[in-house]
């Protein structure tokens, strides 16, 4: 059981995809521009990491080793098809906003990553525990990021104004946009990426 | 653990078959069964775009009409209230926009007055091209109550009437570009009654 427990965990420090094993860079630069962003990406895909791995687990004595990637990415693209049609028809309004992002969970290397490295060589529920603690690692880690983004470059966390920046004739703050963009999620990545490692050293 | 299956050529094709098979199924059967509930989802979108942009109506007519310029046709949406044509929601894009095509709903009253604007879809930048959006900041409200015969639909750095969103000159360009097509479109229209 202790085992399964540090399955479980170690997604959010030790092995965090983001900060430690930089898997999935681009997904987590493209949609960590703000907090409510970053986390709904992260969730999206650690729900189908965590469907995945568990498919897959259960599926791999029965996949010839030569063909077993081209499976994989069969049965990952399948349940992020399945996972944007239901979000489509159901929550059309979470949709709105990440729709653009669903897709690139198939690309998202950390999905196959798991598969390949963890799902194709261990029982279903260790997978199962793996793919869930992975995919909350991720979601944890670009809902971090965004915040830091959105609190630098838009003077907000989760939508809310902070009040924390002057502000110009019009009213709207003035605020530091090259943490909105691109760039800006390197600098704070890079950041963060140090102090992950000081707090595991 | 069992054994696994070795990699001859029958045993890749038809495991591998036999995965895509199951998957198709799955994807057909899911697809199956959300195809009418996605359909009223988008409907019940498009309704609420167009009750934001125009006034009370009771029945609506649908029209597709080639604009002057650019490539695709536009949809005008005429909006009627016990018979009498109250205005008009225009399916506009433009293919100016940062971060590719950008499609608002721009209601005009039958004079070309603008009513109100809507964003459909846009792939804007979060924090800067994104304040186009109502539900972002109150950019947009300049263009409600403007005619585009005596306002200049242009950014004031094109010398234009419009003041730009701070630091995305090219969204609020693209933002005319849509609009001053929607109004251009219902000009060259001669159904409008």
């Amino acid at each position: 059981m202790n085992e399964q427990l540090k399955n479980l965990t170690k997604g959010f420090l030790k092995e965090n995809p983001v900060f430690v094993l930089l898997l999935g860079m681009c997904p987590t630069l493209g949609t960590s521009t703000s907090a409510i962003n970053g986390m709904g990406m992260g969730l999206a895909t650690a729900f189908v990491l965590m469907l995945s791995n568990l498919v897959i687990s259960l599926v791999k004595d029965f996949i010839p080793d030569k063909v077993r990637i081209p499976a994989f990415i069969v049965i990952i693209a399948s349940f992020v098809t399945i996972v944007d049609l239901l979000m489509q028809g159901y929550l059309p309004a979470l949709h709105e906003q990440l729709g653009l992002f669903i897709p690139l969970i198939v690309v998202n290397c950390i999905v196959l990553g798991r598969a390949e490295a963890f799902a194709s060589k261990n029982t279903p529920w260790a997978s199962l525990l793996d793919g869930l603690g992975m995919g909350l690692g991720f979601a944890f880690a670009l809902t971090v990021l965004g915040s830091v983004r959105e609190i630098l470059g838009a003077g907000a966390i989760f939508g809310l104004p902070l009040h924390i920046y002057p502000t110009d004739v019009k009213g709207s703050p003035i605020t530091m946009l090259v943490f909105v963009l691109a760039p800006g999620a390197f600098i704070v990545l890079g950041y963060l990426i140090a102090l992950v490692r000081k707090i595991n050293n | 653990m069992g054994k696994k299956p070795e990699s001859t050529f029958a045993n890749m094709v038809i495991r591998l078959l036999i995965v895509v098979i199951v998957a198709g199924l799955a994807l057909g059967v899911v697809y199956t069964q959300t195809y009418d509930v996605i359909a009223a989802a988008k409907k019940k979108k498009l309704e609420k775009a167009i009750g934001n942009v125009v006034p009370a109506f009771d029945s609506l007519k649908m029209v597709k009409v080639m604009p002057p310029t650019g490539k695709d046709s536009l949809t005008f949406y005429k909006a009627y209230n016990h018979d009498s044509l109250v205005g008009i929601a225009i399916d506009t894009y433009t293919d100016k926009g940062f971060g590719g095509r950008i499609t608002l709903m721009v209601g005009f009253k039958p004079n070309g007055t603008i009513i109100n604007t809507a964003v459909l879809e846009a792939k804007e930048t979060p924090g800067l091209g994104s304040k186009m959006a109502k539900s972002k900041s109150n950019w947009s409200d300049q263009f409600s109550g403007k005619n585009p015969a005596t306002w200049k639909l242009k950014v004031t750095k094109d010398g234009g009437d419009v003041d730009a969103i701070t630091a995305a000159t090219i969204s609020s360009r693209a933002f005319c570009d849509a609009t001053l097509r929607a109004y251009k479109t219902l000009k060259s229209y001669k159904g409008l009654k």
